[in-house]
């Protein structure tokens, strides 16, 4: 008898221990070499984003009439912008403000995808700057990579050292520009090298901002994009099939692979794409496009310029990654207007012109009346009923003013005392102001009354505020 | 706070801050995944599911920094219990200090204008901006922001005073203050009928209208008797006593027969307090000026 040990068929797949893989709960940065690249889309991102800097350096420098053109004045509580001056009670401008600018983001990404954020964002602009410093002092992405690699010697040290310098030397720029938007830039930066600044919050900030700017845009970088940027996260949500994305054709591309560039990739079997890396060595957040649309893309079209120079090479059509839509892509057509972009565009209009409205028909005048709160009313040596007030009156203008209080909304009521005010520019005047009826006037206990103020030299400068008048029950004859 | 609670708080902010640094420390470790089968976190919504990535590690360097941070603050400012911190801190001193920081800066305006004698100062513009401010802010709840006064509360524009209405007697008035009119109660003395009398023959004397003749002739002996002593033969009032003058139709109270019966028959006593304290003697001064200024235009 023969007992035969049965036989056991082992697979080695199921043998194999299972593919583990350990993860750090926190992850180190793997630092992204960027290749730099030249294209179209690179030298419309470099024209518009050295404009952005340019206007940031250049703006505060100009003055008008030796008024700074924008200048956030807070210790005087009044901004400066484009020769028009806004108060505190003109906040609601900028909120307003603020809001129309976050319809047109979201209109634009409805529209375009993430352009903001390739072309116009401040994170962007800054990091363009400094890694086109170290690009010019460090070299190109492989020898940057060697250079890091490399053991400290001189040669490394120095260029090290040259890079830091010129990354702090553009941050300070951009500190002390930044505090010059709101301390008068042409003293601020005389003042600054002879430590002659009066506030040592100026220093404090220029501080901060440069120390903010050269930690965003020389380490952080993507990391701000990835971890710290809210529009990357909920952007997503305005995009829709119609979209304008930058996006690899897989259809065309696909199977990639290398070639030589004498094969025809039909009898070889494989797509446009020769897998050649190039979109992912010039992404600047270090993703490859041909994953498919990432929240980690910025739009910024880097890797359609590397891309459109190898199929030159190659001699293959342009556009394997372009920016296209999902339905373009899918084969069909792709609409600028829909309910989306029509929705977003009405509403940004409407706010538009709402607040292009209430900004020309500002005016230059402010009342506030406040009623006095220990007596209610008084009889005074008339005989008449007395009712006191504390006028705020404000000339927001740049010009001496006269203004006439005068009040109405009840018959016989008058201001006793003077009614007429010469203000100095940007004067808060409190006045106290006594207001009088015959007592046979009063048909209530108490009359909404309105204060009116007028510029004596331009009838357009007025204002109204309302407020009360109160007496005694009147007496029922 | 009892050493009890002094305590308990400071264990529950320490501890919430060192069960955080540990759950920080214990959980940075590389855990071990099955990449086959443990790629997401299993959640899934619309289709999307949630990948298990790993968070960037300066986050963990923030996380520990802000315990540092907070440690810091605990041991320079007040937050364990009752302990006071290095710094001492205390939002009563942070007040003292900014108190004395704006005195610093505006004791030497106020020094220049004190040094200017107040019918000077009184036709002072700019001084009369920081008066009026002063005044607003100390005296306009009774006498009102225009100054016109208020039932018991005298007018200051009239340029009729109870205690005069000189500079110095102003500036006395605001630094001491004044303890009440001795105008005391008469009903029991003279009489309800007395009351009524007398208070005919005081309206009278500023040409009132419906004043009861006979009345007023027989409240004429009283306040001969009696009334003169403050308020003098002919009723013209007298600034040592603080008693009015009755003669100018001008009534603290109200000049209606009823008002003058009561004032005769309980008395009053108003009352103005003493702001040496609150302003000092500087401010009273430029206050005192503001004051003039508005019956001397």
């Amino acid at each position: 008898m023969s007992n035969k040990i049965p036989v056991q068929n082992i697979d080695p797949q199921d043998a194999s221990t299972p593919k583990v893989k350990t993860v750090e709960l926190y992850e180190a940065r793997k630092k992204i070499y960027v290749k730099e690249i030249t294209g179209v889309f690179q030298k419309v991102r470099s024209f518009s984003l050295w404009f952005l800097m340019g206007m940031y350096f250049l703006f505060c420098w100009i003055s008008v009439d030796g008024q700074q053109l924008v200048l956030f004045d807070l210790p005087n509580r009044k901004f400066h912008i484009f020769g028009a001056t806004f108060w505190p009670q003109d906040f609601v401008l900028l909120s307003w403000l603020l809001i129309i600018c976050a319809f047109g983001l979201f209109f634009i990404t409805t529209l375009f995808g993430r352009v903001w954020c390739g072309y116009t964002c401040p994170q962007t602009v800054w990091t363009f700057i400094f890694m086109w410093l170290e690009e010019r002092i460090e070299g190109s992405r492989n020898q940057r990579m060697k250079l890091d690699q490399a053991s400290m010697n001189k040669q490394k040290a120095l260029k090290k050292a040259a890079k830091h310098a010129s990354w702090l030397f553009v941050a300070f720029a951009t500190g002390l520009t930044f505090v010059g938007y709101f301390y008068p830039v042409r003293e601020l930066v005389p003042d600054f090298f002879t430590f002659d600044i009066s506030s040592g919050w100026a220093y404090f900030w220029i501080a901060f901002f440069t120390l903010a700017t050269y930690i965003n845009a020389g380490w952080m970088r993507e990391q701000v994009c990835l971890y710290m940027c809210p529009y990357a996260r909920f952007q997503s949500v305005m995009f829709d099939k119609d979209t304008l994305v930058v996006s690899y054709d897989l259809n065309r591309g696909e199977p990639r692979g290398s070639r030589k560039r004498s094969a025809d990739p039909k009898e070889v079997g494989l797509g446009d794409c020769v897998d050649c890396g190039m979109c992912v060595q010039v992404c600047p957040t270090g993703i490859d496009i041909r994953d498919g649309l990432q929240y980690e893309c910025i739009g910024c079209a880097l890797c359609i310029d590397a891309c459109d120079s190898v199929m030159e090479k190659m001699e293959y059509p342009k556009g394997l990654i372009s920016y296209t839509t999902e339905q373009k892509l899918e084969g069909k057509d792709s609409k600028l207007l829909r309910p989306r972009t029509i929705g977003y565009g009405l509403a940004l209009a409407i706010m538009m012109s709402a607040f292009a409205f209430k900004l020309g028909t500002r005016l230059p005048v402010e009342l506030d009346v406040i009623r006095d709160r220990g007596a209610l009313f008084q009889t005074n040596a008339k005989g008449y009923i007395e009712n006191a007030y504390t006028l705020q009156l404000m000339n927001m203008s740049d010009q001496v003013r006269t203004f006439v209080i005068t009040v109405e909304g009840m018959d016989g009521v008058s201001i006793s005392g003077k009614s007429e005010f010469t203000l100095e520019p940007s004067e808060v005047r409190s006045i106290p102001m006594a207001v009088e009826a015959k007592p046979s006037a009063l048909t209530e206990r108490n009359h909404d009354i309105v204060f009116k103020a007028q510029a004596v030299d331009d009838a357009s400068v007025k204002i109204d505020s309302e407020s009360r008048f109160l007496g005694p029950a009147p007496v029922k004859f | 706070m009892t050493s009890f609670w002094t305590g308990w708080i400071s264990f529950i902010v320490l501890g919430s801050i060192f069960g955080c640094a540990w759950l920080l420390w214990v959980t940075r470790k590389s855990q071990k995944f099955d990449t086959e089968t443990e790629q997401t976190m299993g959640h899934s919504f619309d289709g999307i599911e949630e990948y298990d990535n790993p968070l960037p590690r300066w986050w963990l360097v923030l996380f520990m920094g802000t315990i540092v941070f907070g440690l810091g603050y605990l041991v320079f400012y007040p937050g364990l219990g009752s302990y006071k911190g290095i710094f001492g801190w205390t939002s009563v001193n942070q007040w003292e200090a900014e108190v004395k920081k704006a005195e610093e800066t505006y004791a030497p305006i106020f020094a220049k204008l004190a040094a200017t004698p107040i019918e000077e100062l009184a036709k002072d513009d700019k001084a009369m901006k920081i008066g009026q401010r002063l005044f607003a802010n100390n005296c306009a709840v009774c006498h009102g922001s225009t100054a016109h006064g208020a039932t018991g509360f005298p007018n200051l524009t009239d340029n009729d005073w109870l205690y005069g209405g000189a500079p110095e007697k102003i500036k006395e008035t605001i630094t001491d203050g004044r303890n009440g009119s001795a105008m005391r109660a008469w009903k029991d003395e003279i009489g309800e009928e007395g009351v009524k009398q007398v208070a005919n023959y005081v309206r009278s004397l500023s040409n009132q209208e419906d004043v009861d003749e006979a009345m007023a002739a027989k409240g004429a002996e009283i306040f001969a008797a009696n009334c003169f002593v403050c308020h003098g033969k002919d009723g013209k009032g007298s600034h040592d006593m603080g008693a009015p003058n009755l003669t100018d139709g001008i009534w603290l109270y109200g000049g209606t027969q009823a008002i003058v019966e009561a004032t005769v028959r309980n008395g009053r006593g108003g009352v103005m307090p003493s702001f040496k304290d609150k302003l000092g003697e500087e401010r009273i001064h430029l206050l005192a000026a503001y004051i003039y200024s508005l019956s001397h235009r």
